[in-house]
């Protein structure tokens, strides 16, 4: 037993002086309880009429203040969006918004009547062109873009909300929350607001006595605002296969034989869009060919996206966890809870902070396409005139230098990019892969030599151009003219003629040294169709698992219930 | 509209002996081919009736590359174009070769 003394009073320290004998340790908690009882008067107990929203906004709100106004790429707090845009200018003003998608009407419109002054997001998709024009403009003071990840961290760090309005299905009298399949960003968004003092004010269209399950605690939330119709859901990761192109399934058949196959690929995260629509339609037509059930793509990190459900119903699928749902999927997901992740009530729990970090930690692939590819292989979604923000992309479409955990793909991609370094002391990689045609909508070539993203930077002043994928993250990039594999290119020259080789006939692609090209290809940097057995002529619609919203449903055994903008029968 | 007309010197002939064929359609982004075998074996001959105007020197690589890569040799090939993107192009071209070699029905 080790004695224990005080030691002599000699060298005790003497006390130390206060920064400020009269300084609060917990004015934060004050002003908390100020705003409770200013936002008191309009509440019976928690509960707050829909007509009495934007007095409480006003009564709790102050000028200046940080505010998450939940919403983003999915879920709306659409009915705490519209009080906030009507709350009276001489009360609240140059508020900082802190929030992942600008995407309502409302959001912006904050900002043209003064409510709003600096802003701090990450998406903004429907938005991308009125946002452009206002910060053009001088009407949003732009803090940074940011992935739905970086800004969730920045939630904890310097960018903590004093108010979050969020949205929920449901609430009981003490204020615990119900979210459904969509509770997407509200467990985050309430961590850092409530547990640092700030306000949570939810919009709820139903209180009722006995939640189906708890998904925010009461003792977080202040005050519940009592909406006559459900917040909005976009359906926003519904591809109609009825839209699918021969091209992109020339690209999807590319992806599984050349990328999918040879590095087994059974970790893994799609991007939205027809030409990974396309695989995950082909995995159990061409995939089941190739003789790749259980080989590849099992574990996701995804949204429950209707195209997946013939690779689901065919046994292709082990795992699936979700950043949000999807509108229609509810049921199916429901009877499928050996795939997803459901709550004691049956239905989806999703949270997009865990699954943006499965897919950055978890995941050996992200394949999803984009907009513009520039000669380096940086890749950008903005275009001049519509600034989209970027979402979770640049996180699942990055390699995670903080990862330590091995798995085969991520070795041999490793391997690949630095054959010379001893193998115990290389750093894996994790496939980024860019897939797309060489043309887009209207003859927009992919492949350009600058990205609009820098002059959009110049323009705003920004320091940095908004990037979705950096060149030195990707590892290939495929076109239906064929597969770049960038891991094996040792200088700019070889990146720049790989990335050339399946350009097309875009003016980048004519721009090639056809002998360079053609000693890439020996070396395999570069894979045609001939160079994998595929024949471009077999990239035809039968080979669709599904050719059809209607044959998902079927797929499905009628369990998929797709909004009524999908439905043509 | 424009009007194009490429002809080349083929180094291959096209298979079979079909006379005529038809792939795609026309629609907005899509096109029509029309091939027939109708040239020395050794010619091929394209006939562009475009409704996006300016993109010669793409059309030019579309179709040399084709005759390069594909047995066209004897066709003469009349193309309505919606639009199309060149890599669609490119497939159409592809086929309407695919499909003339075919055997007669």
């Amino acid at each position: 037993m080790q004695q224990v003394s005080d030691g002599p009073a000699a060298i005790k320290p003497a006390a130390p002086v206060a920064f400020n004998s009269s300084a609060s340790w917990s004015s934060g908690r004050e002003a908390r309880a100020d705003r409770l009882r200013a936002g008191s008067a309009y509440a019976d107990g928690k509960v707050v009429e829909a007509r009495k929203a934007t007095a409480l906004l006003e009564a709790v709100i102050r000028p200046g203040d940080r505010v998450c106004l939940e919403g983003d790429n999915q879920k709306q707090a659409d009915l705490l969006a519209r009080a906030l845009a009507a709350v009276n200018v001489a009360k609240v003003y140059d508020l900082h918004m802190v929030q992942s998608g600008v995407v309502l009407p409302e959001h912006l419109d904050v900002f043209e009547s003064g409510i709003a002054k600096r802003l701090d997001y990450s998406y903004s998709g429907p938005q991308a062109a009125r946002i452009a024009r206002m910060l053009f403009g001088g009407k949003i003071e732009l803090g940074a873009v940011h992935t739905y990840l970086e800004l969730f961290a920045r939630y904890f760090i310097d960018l903590t909300p004093q108010v979050a309005l969020i949205a929920a299905v449901s609430a009981d009298r003490h204020g615990n929350l119900y979210t459904g399949p969509n509770t997407e960003d509200t467990p985050t968004v309430v961590e850092a607001t409530a547990y640092k003092d700030g306000i949570v004010i939810a919009q709820v269209s139903e209180i009722v006595d006995q939640l189906p399950r708890v998904d925010i605690p009461g003792d977080c939330v202040h005050f519940v605002v009592q909406s006559d119709k459900p917040f909005y859901v976009e359906p926003l990761f519904t591809r109609d296969p009825g839209a699918i192109t021969e091209g992109q399934i020339l690209t999807a058949m590319l992806a599984i034989k050349g990328i999918y196959a040879p590095y087994g690929v059974q970790r893994l995260n799609h991007g939205i869009g027809f030409n990974t629509a396309a695989i995950e339609l082909l995995l159990p037509t061409y995939g089941e060919r190739l003789g790749l059930k259980g080989k590849v793509a099992s574990h996701w990190a995804l949204n429950p996206h209707p195209t997946l459900i013939p690779a689901i119903e065919s046994g292709w699928v082990k795992q699936i966890h979700s950043f949000g749902s999807e509108v229609g999927m509810d049921n199916y997901i429901r009877a499928r809870s050996d795939i997803y992740f459901t709550g004691s009530d049956g239905s989806l729990r999703s949270n997009r902070a865990y699954s943006q970090t499965a897919g950055l930690y978890a995941c050996d692939m992200f394949i999803g396409s984009t907009l513009q590819i520039d000669l380096e292989g940086h890749s950008s979604t903005v275009t001049e005139s519509r600034i989209a923000g970027f979402g979770g992309a640049p996180n699942m479409g990055s390699d995670p230098r903080g990862r330590r955990h091995p798995s085969a793909p991520w070795l041999l991609a490793g391997e690949q990019a630095d054959p010379g370094t001893p193998a115990a002391l290389r750093r894996g990689r994790k496939l980024v892969v860019q897939i797309g045609e060489t043309f887009g909508d209207k003859n927009v070539p992919l492949f350009v030599e600058q990205l609009d993203a820098l002059i959009l930077a110049e323009k705003l002043k920004l320091d940095l151009a908004p990037v979705m994928v950096y060149a030195d993250d990707v590892s290939h990039i495929v076109t239906e003219e064929g597969i770049a594999n960038l891991l094996l290119c040792r200088d700019k020259d070889e990146r720049e003629h790989a990335i050339r080789g399946i350009a097309g006939y875009t003016d980048i692609g004519r721009g090639r040294d056809p002998k360079m090209v053609e000693r890439l290809r020996e070396r395999g940097v570069i894979r045609r169709p001939e160079d994998l057995g595929i024949d471009p002529l077999d990239a035809n619609r039968s080979l669709l698992a599904a050719r059809s919203i209607k044959d998902l449903v079927e797929w499905s055994g009628g369990l998929y219930a797709p909004p009524s903008k999908f439905r043509n029968w | 509209m424009e009007n194009l007309s490429y002809r080349y010197s083929a180094p291959r002939r096209a298979g079979g002996s079909k006379p005529l064929a038809l792939v795609g359609v026309v629609a907005s982004g899509n096109l029509e081919v029309l091939v027939e075998r109708v040239l020395p074996d050794t010619e091929c001959q394209l006939e562009i009736k475009t409704a996006a105007e300016g993109f010669g020197p793409v059309w030019a690589a579309v179709t040399s590359d084709f005759v390069a890569r594909r047995a066209a040799g004897g066709l003469k090939l009349s193309i309505n174009d919606g639009g199309a993107r060149p890599d669609t192009v490119a497939l159409r071209l592809a086929q309407a070769v695919r499909v003339i070699e075919g055997d007669e029905q």
